[in-house]
């Protein structure tokens, strides 16, 4: 974390000036715009697993009440301003009082884990066994199984009638990306950030310090969900229909994968591995022969086998290795071996 | 009073059911640290080789009984020399690798096998209580799930295999040090978890729908009630089967079969909040 | 009278059938330095553990500075001033000397304080050339000076501390004898440790524990030249 935070700023500016020239002259917008949401879901586990150390499950839970609140919030409303703050706040009130309670239950790791994908699952289950028509809220009908489709999507403020969508709806997409990356960026140079790095690496020694671990983690833990709420919401006005697949444990895992692979403990890395395979995905999905998710489940294994910290950090590496001076290369690689010793042993 | 009959029936079938689904895993983290998130999976394999076979013409209790825990506990000593070996002693390491194999096998399943369900008939009839229509079938699987609750006891009070792999479960590197490779210990145990994950998904072929993703239905489940159940195996496994079982079922037949699972769900929440080291961490501690 | 810093009443602690801690009525003043010896199992660290909040005793209280603490979680503790270092070093590994020690004085100063007291601990506990290494490329010695460094950097008024000489070479030990002389001039310190060669040459009062009680309190000379001491950590009383 060198640098500082203007810094940050300029370059995040210029380089999403530049990406939303380009990148539309190779990829359609539609696809771009659904990379972008998944980046941005991406980074919102990033921050959380990535800088707080909390393996989350659940992510895609988050996402889903998100793009379910935006969707029953715009059907009620009739406008799309409300819904989008809605959308933010549901998801890390909900994520506030999830985690209070495992936080503050001293339950850690494997228990989590547990936790958070039994809520996913309870999510799931009671979201597709909503297709009664008793099932409503104002005058949304939460639809079960089918979803919820036909709900008022993204509009300038005030204005219901002005939708925003295609190109325009990319060009939104991107610019929040952007600041919520900036804002992340932020967060992890303030004291917040780099406390909650410190509760990563050891959380006995941050509390015998006097942090209280439990509120703490609590808040990024809200934080992150706010971010996945968002990338809910952007994507509920992308698909145009919200379903209960949303919430599936398939979709946390693919979370977890992007941030394997794109790399953890990085900003970059969540937002590159989700984009980055979304579109493999996508590319995939347009031949027959060989199954979709027999290469997601091949990519994981292999990355947890020989690349275990992703994509990102191992380019970095490369780069100080061939480009930084000799002796900084080899400092880096010794670190790098220590690491690997400590892992294994 | 038949319903009384049935109601106890459907409990017993219930918790019976959690402990096939759960025992594969639970011997695998039990005595290696390890959640095999691919345990859906191994049991969905052992379907589809139970009905591979049976459609060959083979007996449908060998298929069930004998070759598809063969089958499914020779696939997982494969998974194990190539995946697994390399990840002992890194938890959360093992749980994304082992995921990765879910979805592959998966991937394969629907190559292989294609994306429609399959499935065979039960092979025992149903009978009635006064009114009600009892599935013959339950029997069968609460009668497995005990004979399977006896062996793992016998195996390991009893012999010394069963003596080798409750040292190395307490003490890997005592093991080491008398002699026993914790390598040669950890193939065998990863091959008897997954042979019982396929002996349970063999024994809920004939019931369910076999699709290549039938497997996630089983793994939360599974997960839960071995994590409930805390470090001992046996008794970890039977308690938390037990507890989970008769939640399902109560509120099943109370209110609707989604309320049931829900209700499964949040009593795991609830219990694991309560006993974060899981029902044998506090209670039956140093039992089996 | 010098104020008092730490008190405890009637402090015990079961596990089980097993009395770790029995009973302790413990008292300290401000700017003390004592050492708390005894053989393995003599509850010294069970205590430690109690008063610090990484346990909760089974009875008693705890008051530090006239306020009640017993029930209190370690980060509530900590807060009020107070230092504590664990017994086996307790460090954020991949961070480097400058952010561990930056985030212990970033609990009790904003942010720009902070690094003026990082600094000003980084020079005196001379960390200054490896200031920018991460904590896990360290020796042993120098992680436990880091440790130190984390737990002085809040200006506490009471430390505490898990053996620190553990494992050490002479040359660390003796540096680091220096560093608890001058933190002591500032802030009452209990030391629980081992080794009796570092105990006298940092010690004025002992306090021995025996079989999760206090056998006694005394000058450290006077506790060694003791015969019950002698035969209760050469086990010839047994």
């Amino acid at each position: 974390m060198q640098g500082s935070l203007s810094k940050d700023a300029i370059i995040v500016i210029i380089v999403t000036a530049i990406l939303i020239w380009i990148m539309p002259f190779i990829i359609s917008t539609y696809t771009l715009t659904v990379l972008i949401i998944y980046g941005m879901l991406g980074l919102s586990l990033g921050l959380i697993w990535g800088f707080g150390g909390i393996l989350c499950f659940g992510q895609a839970a988050f996402f889903g009440l998100g793009a379910y609140t935006y969707a029953i919030a715009a059907i009620n409303f009739g406008e799309s301003t409300i819904p989008m703050v809605l959308a933010v706040l549901v998801p890390a009130v909900f994520a506030a009082l999830l985690g209070a309670m495992m936080f503050y239950g001293r339950l850690t790791d494997v228990y989590l884990g547990v936790i958070t994908l039994v809520v996913t699952l309870i999510l799931f289950k009671f979201i597709n066994s909503t297709a009664g028509p008793q099932y409503v809220i104002g005058n949304a009908r939460l639809g079960g199984f089918n979803g919820i489709p036909g709900f008022q999507t993204l509009n300038i403020p005030g204005r219901p009638d002005d939708y925003i969508w295609g190109d325009s709806y990319f060009y939104v997409c991107a610019i929040l990306l952007a600041v919520v990356f900036f804002l992340v960026s932020a967060l992890l140079r303030s004291s917040f950030g780099r406390i909650a790095v410190g509760i990563r690496e050891n959380e006995t020694r941050m509390s015998l310090m006097g942090y209280d671990v439990r509120a703490r983690k609590t808040v990024l833990f809200a934080a992150g969900a706010a971010i996945a709420g968002l990338a809910g919401a952007l994507f509920a006005n992308w698909g145009e229909i919200v379903t209960p697949s949303l919430f599936s444990l398939g979709q946390s895992a693919e979370i977890i994968i992007w941030c394997i692979v794109g790399g953890l403990g990085t900003r970059l890395g969540p937002i590159i591995g989700a984009a980055g395979l979304a579109y493999l995905k996508f590319l995939l999905g347009q031949q027959m022969l060989i199954d979709n998710t027999l290469i997601t489940g091949l990519i994981l294994v292999l990355f947890v086998l020989f690349l275990p910290k992703g994509i990102v950090p191992a380019i970095s590496n490369m780069w100080k290795v061939s480009f930084g001076r000799r002796q900084l290369g080899r400092i880096h690689q010794q670190r790098r071996i220590r690491h690997r010793g400590r892992a294994n042993g | 009073m038949d319903l009384t009959v049935v109601l106890l029936v459907e409990m017993l079938y219930a918790v019976a059911s959690l402990i096939l689904i759960s025992a594969g895993l639970a011997v695998v983290f039990g005595m290696m640290k390890v959640i095999n998130l691919a345990h859906g999976e191994f049991m969905m394999m052992g379907g589809y080789a139970t009905i591979t076979a049976v459609n060959w013409g083979v007996n449908i209790f060998v298929a069930i009984l004998i070759i598809a825990p063969l089958v499914v506990g020779l696939i997982g000593l494969v998974v194990e020399r190539v995946v697994i070996r390399h990840l002992y002693g890194r938890l959360v390491d093992t749980m994304l690798a082992t995921w990765g194999l879910s979805l592959f096998f998966i991937g394969l399943a629907t190559m292989i096998f294609g994306n429609t369900t399959t499935g065979i008939s039960t092979p025992i009839p149903g009978f009635t209580v006064g009114t009600y229509q009892i599935s013959g079938y339950n029997f069968f699987i609460i009668v497995v799930a005990v004979f399977l609750l006896i062996g793992m006891f016998a195996v390991l009070k009893g012999t010394r295999a069963g003596l080798i792999a409750r040292g190395a479960m307490q003490k890997s590197d005592m093991a080491a040090a008398l002699g026993y490779s914790p390598d040669r210990i950890y193939m065998a145990t990863f091959f008897c978890g997954c042979a019982l994950s396929g002996l349970a998904g063999a024994v809920l072929a004939p019931l369910v729908g076999l699709v290549p993703t039938s497997g996630g239905a089983y793994i939360a489940k599974a997960f839960i009630t071995v994590i409930a159940g805390g470090p001992s195996l046996i008794a970890g496994l039977f308690s938390s089967a037990g507890l989970f079982g008769i939640v399902n079922q109560v509120f099943t037949f109370a209110i609707s079969p989604v309320i049931g699972e829900v209700a499964l769900l949040v009593a795991a929440v609830v219990l694991l909040r309560l006993l974060p080291q899981g029902i044998t961490g506090k209670i039956f501690k140093g039992k089996l | 009278m010098a104020e008092t810093v730490l008190e405890t009443y009637g402090l015990t602690m079961r596990f089980g059938g097993v009395v770790a801690s029995d009973n302790v009525d413990f008292k300290l003043h401000a700017r003390e330095l004592r050492c708390l010896i005894g053989p393995n199992g003599a509850g010294k660290s069970t205590f430690f553990k109690c008063v610090t909040g990484l346990q909760t005793p089974t009875e008693g209280e705890v008051y530090m500075r006239g306020v009640e603490t017993t029930h209190w979680m370690p980060h509530q503790i900590a807060s009020l001033g107070i230092g504590i270092k664990t017994q086996t070093p307790n460090v954020m590994d991949s961070l480097s000397v400058f952010e561990n020690i930056w985030l212990a004085a970033r609990r009790f100063f904003n942010s720009r304080e902070a690094n003026r007291k990082t600094q000003d601990i980084i020079e005196r506990l001379a960390l200054g050339a490896i200031a920018r290494n991460d904590l896990g490329q360290l020796a042993h010695g120098e992680r436990q000076r880091v440790e130190l460094g984390l737990v002085a950097v809040g200006d506490p008024w009471l430390v505490f501390l898990d053996e620190p000489a553990a494992g050490m070479s002479a040359e660390d030990v003796e540096r680091m004898t220096g560093i608890i002389h001058e933190l002591n001039k500032t802030t009452a310190i209990i030391v629980v440790e081992h080794d009796m060669q570092f105990i006298r040459s940092i010690a004025k009062m002992v306090t021995v524990f025996h079989q999760g009680k206090i056998l006694m309190e005394d000058h450290v000379d006077r506790v060694m030249s003791d015969p019950t001491v002698r035969n209760v950590y050469l086990g010839k009383n047994a």
